[in-house]
């Protein structure tokens, strides 16, 4: 068991130990902080796997932007200093239901693959080095660097196909399709400050005499 | 050995020289790096708490500690810390105890967390992250749920108003933080610390704050958002003393509260090294002198690391000083004015810059055939030729040959499609 192995146990049982605390907790703001705990170990197994960029945005996105929001939306909405939140046992056992046949859903696909057959035609820069000096020279020994693949990915140049094959027609990339998805993010928060902005009365009279009057 | 993956080779060193399997050279120089870190983010806080103190004694026509230490009172710091670790370790009754002890030691980890990815001379980074400034931006970011946790736990209504500030203000001051730290990434053309430190050697005007008018704005930008997102006056609204008695660490006493001093000490640093990585060169001198004349074998280029490691702190901690003098010769901010400054002014000047960063290099292309104003910096980061300011495309063609199975790509071939697109 190497030192790789120990650290993937650590932070598998942490993302799964915090996982059942987020459950198991009645506390909101402590339930939140098991999530960190779950999430940012989720991050961890992401960087013993090489994958830093994955790796990063999930800090940045899941621990830090929803976390926040989180937060922000406990504090806004709490009504007690520390509430507590009590469920009552048929919802459990509707979340327990689901949550089983999730887990054989996701066990039984993930039991049907062939990983000694996935790991030989897919090895990462670990195992798949047979010029070790050419490598070496192309970028350092530590590897993890996916950001560069990632961006070329985005404009339509797949590394791992493209690169030395005679290929004109290049893949069109996935540019638009992340362009498409984060315009729609952007609907979505203007039309959140819309629903969420102070709702002001027609007869105000400071309003009624703005040119430009918001409307209601 | 190459002087780039100095440090990064640690583990490697271990196993090559001295035949320790792969997971005990991980570890052992886990444990170096960490230890090397961790020296300097303790020893960080106290000299820049004793300098803080001097500072505001100057600016304030006093002398500040005097006594402790010597003439300049430079143990001040330290016998503070040994007073903080006898003192009684209080905690109110109304307080969630769980997440209240927890809290300061989460916003520790998450200031210590973005030194593993800064580096401090060439290659001399405890991670050499692909990702680095990406995932300094990351973690750091983590350190207001600790502030907002140690608000909400205390059961004060002093520590949730800071807790609540805090929350408000890093949260919309982030968004022109990450657009500020683009601008300078969109000219590198890599997210990488030491590359982007890498290609600003030689002479001066190769510092990315020279590269264009929009990086040149774009460092008094990040470095107003950067000082705001530390929460240093005139944006320390989550502390106000004159308001909030002590915002969200009111409550705190003894070594739990030197904590949340010891983390904000410490990011001071880290977002001043940032902006030296970013703009100012970070550990050149400004003259190709020692970038051209030294070596690139062991014991040369190992001293001219250390050069570099004393530029690179001498050049954050003036950036520090800089701050602490901002913070001792202005008033403080309304909350409702850090606001505005955010979202009204800096938000709008930052997306303004980043566009502007954008189109730079490639109106100059299109005018002058060439992607920047001043000598073309050519600059050979990790066995690849690199130029700053050209086009983002192009870069990241030439770079993506070198990341995943280069053994695809024969050396002498050109990539493909680059003809084709020109």
């Amino acid at each position: 068991m190497t030192i790789l192995d120990v650290l993937f146990w650590v932070y598998a049982l942490a993302a799964a130990g915090g996982a059942i605390a987020v459950v198991l907790t009645h506390n909101v703001v402590r339930m939140a902080f098991w999530l960190i705990v779950s999430l940012g170990s989720t991050a961890g197994l992401f960087f013993l796997l090489n994958a830093d960029f994955v790796g990063t945005a999930q800090l940045l996105v899941y621990v830090g932007g929803t976390l926040v929001l989180l937060i922000f939306g406990v504090m806004l909405t709490a009504s007690g200093p520390f509430i507590n939140m009590r469920t009552n046992p048929g919802e459990g056992v509707l979340a327990g239901v689901i949550a089983v046949s999730l887990l054989a859903a996701i066990a039984s696909s993930v039991c049907r693959v062939d990983w000694e057959d996935v790991s030989q035609r897919t090895a990462g820069p670990r195992g798949f080095n047979p010029q070790q000096e050419l490598a070496e020279r192309y970028y350092p020994p530590q590897s993890g660097s996916t950001s560069r693949a990632i961006g070329a990915a985005l404009l339509g140049v797949r590394v791992d196909r493209d690169l030395g094959t005679a290929r004109t027609n290049l893949s069109p990339g996935y540019l638009l399709p992340f362009e498409i998805a984060s315009v729609h993010l952007l609907v979505v928060l203007v039309g959140a400050a819309y629903l969420a902005r102070a709702k002001r009365r027609v007869n105000d009279r400071r309003d009624s005499e703005e040119p430009t009057g918001t409307q209601r | 050995m190459n002087p780039i993956i100095a440090t990064s080779s640690i583990g490697e060193y271990l196993e090559g020289n001295w035949h320790l399997s792969e997971g005990w050279a991980i570890l052992i120089a886990a444990v170096v790096h960490a230890a090397l870190v961790l020296a300097f983010f303790g020893v960080a806080p106290l000299f820049f708490i004793w300098l803080e103190r001097k500072v505001a004694g100057r600016i304030q026509d006093r002398l500040g500690p005097t006594r402790v230490g010597g003439r300049f009172g430079w143990l001040q710091t330290l016998a503070d810390g040994l007073k903080l670790i006898q003192k009684e370790d209080l905690r109110p009754q109304s307080a969630d105890p769980f997440l209240f002890n927890l809290s300061p030691y989460l916003v520790f980890v998450a200031s210590f967390a973005a030194f593993i990815a800064l580096p401090f001379s060439d290659g001399w980074v405890a991670q050499n992250l692909d990702v680095g400034i990406f995932f300094i931006l990351a973690v750091m970011s983590l350190e207001v749920i600790g502030v907002i946790l140690a608000g909400y736990s205390s059961g004060s209504k002093w520590a949730l108003f800071g807790g609540m500030r805090e929350a408000a203000q890093v949260v919309s001051y982030e968004i022109p933080m990450a657009i500020c730290v683009l601008v300078p990434i969109i000219s590198a053309g890599s997210l990488s610390l030491v590359e982007i430190g890498q290609m600003q050697s030689g002479w001066f005007w190769n510092w990315l704050i020279f590269n264009n008018p929009f990086t040149f704005i774009a460092f008094f930008a990040y470095f107003t958002v950067a000082t705001a997102s530390v929460k240093r006056a005139p944006f320390d609204l989550a502390e106000a003393e004159s308001e909030l008695v002590a915002g969200f660490h009111t409550e705190y006493s003894g070594i739990r509260w030197s904590y949340f001093f010891m983390a904000e000490y410490a990011s001071m640093f880290a977002v001043s090294g940032i902006a030296v990585l970013l703009f100012l060169g970070g550990w050149h001198i400004g003259l190709p002198i020692l970038d051209t004349t030294v070596p690139r074998d062991f014991p040369a280029s190992y001293f001219a690391n250390l050069v570099g490691l004393f530029v690179f702190v001498v050049k954050s901690c003036s950036l520090v000083f800089l701050q602490m003098w901002v913070r001792w010769t202005l008033p403080r901010l309304r909350i409702d004015q850090v606001m505005t400054t955010c979202l009204k002014y800096l938000l709008p000047i930052s997306c303004f810059l980043f566009l502007g960063a954008a189109v730079w290099p490639l109106t100059l292309a299109a005018s002058l055939g060439r992607t920047t104003l001043l000598p073309e910096t050519r600059a050979t980061v990790l066995g690849m030729d690199l130029r700053i300011g050209e086009p983002l495309g192009e870069r990241l063609y030439k770079s993506a040959a070198r990341v995943e199975r280069p053994v695809l790509l024969p050396p002498e071939a050109a990539l493909p499609g680059e003809g084709e697109r020109r």
